[in-house]
């Protein structure tokens, strides 16, 4: 048993580490979000109910979402080393957790999205097609702009994900507040660091779900006051 | 000037062919205001599916203003489309966006630019009487405002056709009222076709010129409404017109009538004066049995069954249908009393 870390060396520990976290979550979660929703409006797409379905392309796009999203996180972070190190230069570090994370995040928002445009009622779509819309303009209109509230909290939720995933990425690989709290909380004994860093992972958390369902709020027109 | 052609249309559920239209043709002259009736799964929604060319028929043509609309693609049927405005079964507004953005949406199709865009928001939320309502999510509307959106937007991009589907279900009255007033007056200021679907006779009474009843995929009635009423064994003329009370009817034949008939009279003129005078120019006691008036659009019909004595009877019934009465001779037994 060590001392008690004092807290102003705590702060300098979990400081960077939070940035770092920070830094892991959004950048996975715009690739995520860059390569997700293209792919979920072309699963949507070529659903059964969508627009322009296709089912074997639909089939086939399906079972890579779903089989790249039930790859158990730990193994996806260990399969990709390679690639990673192929991309990044490096297997270590916070920038090297992207490469998994952002592997992850993009099936999962992909089907998130497609979820989300499912729900857009087809009275609405359709009436839009009655209109002579193109389907550059149905998707972009209609299906995404109705569906904005979804897919910020999708956003969210994705978001939330990629913290959990990230401590885990980064108690392997190096970086962030979950290294922290295994590498100098845990395995250094040092219950104030672990502490600090676990509570800090929660608030990050809280504070992002906040913040989406702000967001979610400033989008959501429906039953915005009108202002006559 | 709507034409729709031998028109079949075949779903499979659960393996078994449903016959939704079959051989259906019917005509909408311009201008003119044509209900299609019929109980549900008829095939109505299919039919109006089809000539708004969301749906392909298995065969026939559909054709508006004169060319086939079946086998177009691309960019020929989304310019086809925008000539045909719709107002799709049930709620079909965009949620995220004001009235006055969801009557914008079939001029962003046509790419018509923004200030032309709003001036022509304005002037059709005008039509529908919701200029008031332009900035109002479509969810702070009622369900009657919501479909006069509906259709103001399907009016946007100048559609020489209107197609809507049950616009008044779910709609009490009132509203309903509401709803119907919008559609005539597109059809009498802006000129449309209007093609309208409904399971209530209440529409086809208040704005069709002509109706079609459909039944399992297949036009049983068609024609002018007006004209149908005063054809015997019509439907449209049995659900519109007034009932001629049958039992009543026994009862007060027992006076002893020498002729009773059914009689449609149709316009003002006819339902106002023919009886009277008949029944004073030939010297005929004629007594009504049981019927009564109603009123198709903007005219008056009626019909009434009618108990006539007296020795020129025949002469004056004669002399009605002369003048545009339909006149239906019920069976008089020996006694005087109708069968
Ligand atoms: N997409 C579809 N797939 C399979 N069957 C369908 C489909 N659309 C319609 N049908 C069938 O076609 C028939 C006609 O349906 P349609 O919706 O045209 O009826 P409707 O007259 O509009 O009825 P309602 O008054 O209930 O709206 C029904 O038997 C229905 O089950
Ligand atoms: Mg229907």
């Amino acid at each position: 048993m060590s001392d008690v870390t004092p807290w102003s060396e705590v702060l300098e520990l979990v400081r960077p580490a939070t940035v770092e976290t920070l830094y892991m979550v959004l950048m996975s979660t715009l690739v995520g979000v860059v390569g997700g929703l293209p792919l979920g409006v072309w699963l949507h797409m070529t659903s059964p109910v969508g627009l322009t379905p296709k089912p074997l392309l639909h089939r086939v796009l399906g079972a890579i979402v779903d089989v790249t999203r039930s790859i158990p996180f730990v193994v996806l972070l260990v399969v990709v080393g390679s690639l990673t190190r192929l991309l990044m230069g490096q297997a270590f570090g916070s920038s090297a957790a992207i490469v998994p994370l952002a592997i992850a995040a993009v099936p999962f928002f992909a089907r998130l999205t497609s979820n989300a445009l499912r729900e857009v009622d087809s009275a609405i779509v359709e009436a839009a097609v009655t209109t002579g819309a193109g389907k550059f303009r149905i998707v972009w209109t209609v299906l995404l702009s109705e569906a904005r509230a979804a897919l910020v909290g999708a956003v969210g939720v994705t978001m939330l994900a990629l913290i959990g995933y990230a401590a885990m990425a980064g108690a392997i690989a190096g970086g962030g507040l979950g290294a922290t709290a295994i590498l100098d909380g845990y395995n250094a004994y040092d219950d104030r660091v672990l502490y600090v860093s676990v509570v800090l992972l929660g608030v990050l958390a809280w504070g992002m779900q906040l913040v989406t369902d702000w967001v979610t709020k400033l989008v959501d027109r429906r039953r915005a006051a009108t202002n006559v | 000037m709507i034409t729709v052609e031998n028109l079949t249309k075949t779903f499979t559920q659960s393996n078994t062919p449903v016959a939704a239209l079959d051989d259906v043709s019917l005509q909408v002259p311009d201008g003119s205001v044509c209900g299609v009736v019929g109980t549900s799964g008829a095939g109505k929604s299919t039919l109006a599916r089809c000539i708004a060319l969301l749906e392909k028929p298995d065969s026939g043509a559909i054709r508006v203003d004169g060319t086939d609309l079946v086998s177009l693609e691309g960019s020929k049927l989304r310019a086809a489309r925008r000539q045909i405005g719709v107002v799709p079964q049930g709620d079909s507004l965009l949620r995220q966006r004001t009235a006055a953005g969801n009557v914008a949406l079939p001029l962003e199709s046509a790419k018509v630019p923004a200030a032309q865009r709003r001036s022509r928001v304005a002037e059709l939320l005008d039509l529908v009487g919701l200029a008031d309502k332009s900035s109002v999510y479509p969810d702070h509307l009622s369900g009657g405002q919501r479909q006069r959106v509906a259709v103001a937007r399907a009016l946007a991009a100048k559609p020489s056709v209107l197609l809507a589907d049950e616009p008044t279900s779910a709609l009490d009255p009132g509203t309903t009222d509401s709803v119907l007033t919008v559609l005539e007056r597109a059809r009498s200021e802006l000129g449309v076709t209007v093609l309208v679907v409904t399971h209530d006779m209440a529409v086809v009474r208040r704005i069709a010129d002509d109706v079609a009843v459909l039944e399992e995929g297949r036009v049983v009635e068609h024609g002018k409404v007006l004209d149908l009423v005063s054809e015997p064994g019509s439907r449209i003329g049995s659900t519109l017109l007034p009932e001629t009370d049958q039992a009543s009817t026994l009862q007060l034949d027992s006076g002893g009538h020498d002729v009773v008939a059914e009689v449609v009279l149709v316009g003002f003129a006819a339902v106002g004066a023919l009886l009277p005078e008949a029944s004073s120019r030939f010297g005929v006691e004629l007594s009504i049995l049981g019927g009564g008036l109603t009123r198709l659009g903007d005219t008056p019909v009626a019909k009434f069954r009618v108990g006539l004595s007296g020795e020129r009877s025949e002469s004056a019934l004669k002399w009605m249908i002369e003048r545009d009465a339909h006149v239906r001779r019920a069976p008089v037994s020996v006694d005087g009393v109708a069968a």
